[in-house]
């Protein structure tokens, strides 16, 4: 019950005025974003980075916290009313949510969503408040082969189960790393890839990567192919349920977190795969399955639950192991790295104040979100109106002043840009941006503690392997590698062509095997 | 003769895919070269020296570069990403990314010169007019409003100084 007493304590912290501000601010400015097209989460905070050069970290946390989740229950609002998921979490929420609105029960499809999401998240916050100090206290003691396992299984997870194409996945991790590695080596101080060049000396901020890949290249290429007929948005009221939709919804809330949360935990892509799997559950159990697709209540009631809780479950592994599964935790992993602190096991001892102000801080901004949302469902609508050449001005312009408050230098625009038209070219040819920005992040960690647990054992590569925590985690590394195989069992929406491209690395096996 | 060039441009169009294989050759290319130009002899603590890694990034660029060359060859192809306001069923834009491009270039140059609230107005301006707007009031009216207030917001209360330039040393 020591958690219960922390918890209190964090709830005390994340009540104080100025913290409760940030969570609406959050929340606010996390459903705008939500609702708006081509802007989503990760980008949201990425754009935000520079404000933890003059916010206290519990502050900056809180309203990143809620911008995640504010940002999930935006999107199911743009997928319901306008049937344009911008999200690949709010895809399943069109398939249910826009045949509503159009039938006329757009306000039951927004209340269901947004009550969902409510259902969700607290389920999933409650799971992480009993799970992580456990799990924490379970990884306090890992060492260097241990981290260097989890970060392998990152890599390896977000190319491998992310997409539908492997190499191009791998293709990215690998531009991720590269950059990663420029500047000076962090055991020897020696340059690399600097070119001479004073400014890379100290390696690429990793603001400027975050807005460079997702503002920058997002822009350039929906500037490349941008849609001249918006469509127009469902005109919907207050979002209400009857009886009846209640009595149709409340299991489909309670299952989905359920599905969600682990799902979010592990490196498998967030919200993307339970959502789905939520769906067909929901049409398997529901009563009235000759509806779904025309329309049933279940299938966003159930989805939704499941999207809020597996942000939840993704909190669990960035805050106890360090291990980004989404590209929103990526960069609030990057955010800790701006404050100087290592999300990981022992951020639960060196910074319990935070991280407990921040778990409460999730419990009230759910709340808050749902206050919010069921009355300015409408008013959030409104926001699908605003013209796009003003839309994607102003991500350029934010990106830019964001980019050069790093460190006051025009050079840093150049690197912003030359980093935007990789974004760009990545959109274009398919290779995902979730492996780049991880392998930035994460990159230079995993080599330090790689060169580390040599140092350790001498040389001897064994020493990477020679804990049970480290040779699990590679036999999860090797059954995802084995994955394809199995997902060929599965409905998967990779064409056969894209599936013969998924090739095991054998270096991979070899090692885990070794 | 013609027809032969023609279907060769085609066919590079078809594989356009491929300029990304050529990208990540030249990238492992790149790191393998800088990583032997790191002097070792010295400073090196435990086994693995600073060359280790990019030598390893290197080679695997390089692997995966001939992977996904296989692959386009093959016909894969990478999908390009959909989203609200992307419309893939047409041609590629390029005069709005290249307006989009000097609109961010001409305010990473001029931002020193002339200070953020200027530069970061012709940001907007232009970016807004390269996406297609050309309301010639409310543009530039919304660019000064948005420059001005991020100026005053950034520099006078999250403390992030950006240059103020000629026109805020008149103010």
């Amino acid at each position: 019950m020591e958690s219960l007493h922390l918890l209190l304590q964090g709830f005390a912290t994340a009540l104080t005025p100025m913290n409760l501000v940030w969570a609406a601010v959050g929340v606010l400015l996390g459903t705008a974003i939500g609702v708006l097209p081509g802007i989503g989460p990760a980008m949201a905070v990425a754009l935000l980075l520079p404000v933890t050069y003059a916010l206290e970290p519990t502050g900056a946390f809180i309203m990143f916290a809620g911008i995640y989740f504010g940002g999930m229950f935006g999107g199911s609002t743009t997928s319901i009313l306008l049937n344009t998921p911008g999200e690949s979490a709010a895809v399943v929420a069109a398939m249910e949510g826009n045949p509503m609105a159009r039938k006329g029960r757009g306000a039951q499809a927004l209340a269901a969503a947004a009550i969902g999401h409510f259902v969700g998240a607290i389920i999933g916050i409650t799971l992480l408040t009993l799970l992580a100090p456990t799990v924490a206290e379970f990884a306090v003691d890992i060492g260097a082969p241990d981290y260097l396992s989890i970060m392998v299984l990152a890599f390896i997870a977000v190319t491998s189960v992310l997409g539908s194409s492997r190499i191009r996945g791998f293709a990215a991790l690998l531009i991720g790393l590269t950059i990663g590695l420029i500047g000076l080596d962090e055991m020897t101080g020696q340059q690399r890839l600097t070119f001479g060049i004073l400014h890379l000396a100290d390696g690429i901020d990793v603001v400027i990567v975050a807005v460079g890949l997702f503002a920058i290249g997002e822009s350039l290429w929906v500037a490349a192919h941008l849609r001249h007929s918006t469509g127009k948005p469902i005109p919907v009221g207050r979002p209400w349920l009857g009886a009846d939709d209640l009595r149709r919804s409340w299991k489909a809330w309670l299952r989905g977190p359920l599905i969600g949360f682990p799902f979010g935990a592990i490196p498998a892509g967030g919200a993307e795969i339970p959502t789905f799997l939520s769906y067909v559950a929901e049409k398997r159990l529901s009563k009235n399955r000759d509806e779904f697709g025309k329309g049933a209540i279940e299938g966003v009631a159930g989805p939704e639950a499941t999207s809020s809780a597996s942000a939840a479950g993704t909190m669990v592994s960035m805050l106890t192991l360090g291990l980004p599964t989404t590209a929103v935790a990526a960069v609030m992993l990057a955010a800790f790295q701006q404050y100087g602190m290592q999300p990981g096991p022992l951020l639960f001892q060196r910074e319990s104040d935070l991280v407990w102000a921040l778990i409460a801080s999730m419990f009230i901004g759910s709340v808050m979100l749902l206050v919010l949302n069921l009355p300015l469902a409408p008013l959030w609508a409104k926001l699908l109106q605003i013209p796009r050449p003003y839309l994607y001005a102003g991500i350029l312009f934010f990106a830019s002043v964001g980019a050069y408050a790093v460190s006051g230098s025009a050079l840093d625009l150049l690197v912003l840009f030359v980093i935007g038209l990789i974004g760009f070219a990545m959109r274009r040819y398919g290779l995902p941006v979730l492996p780049a920005i991880i392998a930035v992040i994460l990159g230079p960690a995993a080599e330090q503690q790689g060169r580390r647990a040599l140092q350790i054992s001498d040389g001897d590569p064994l020493g990477l392997i020679n804990t049970p925590f480290s040779i699990t985690v590679y036999a999860v590394v090797v059954l995802i590698l084995l994955w394809p195989l199995l997902a060929r069992l599965l409905p998967r929406r990779a064409t056969p062509a894209q599936q013969g491209s998924g090739e095991p690395e054998p270096s991979e096996q070899d090692r885990a095997g070794g | 003769m013609s027809t032969s060039a023609h279907s060769r441009r085609a066919w590079l169009r078809e594989h356009s895919e491929l300029g990304i294989c050529v990208l990540l050759a030249a990238l492992g290319v790149l790191v393998l070269v800088d990583a032997a130009t790191i002097a070792t002899d010295f400073t090196q603590r435990g086994p693995l020296g600073p060359r280790t890694v990019p030598n390893i990034v290197g080679v695997l660029l390089l692997v995966v570069s001939v992977l996904l060359a296989r692959d386009v060859l093959r016909g894969g192809r990478g999908e390009s990403e959909t989203g609200e306001d992307v419309d893939l069923s047409a041609p590629s834009d390029w005069r709005t990314v290249l307006l989009l491009a000097a609109a961010f270039l001409a305010n990473a140059a001029l931002i020193d010169v002339i200070g953020f609230p200027l530069s970061g107005m012709i940001l907007f301006w232009g970016s807004a007019y390269a996406l297609g707007s050309r309301n010639t009031t409310r543009d530039p009216l919304v660019a000064a409003v948005l420059s001005v207030v991020t100026y005053v917001l950034f520099s006078r209360l999250l403390g992030v100084p950006l240059p103020g330039g000629p026109l805020m040393g008149v103010i």
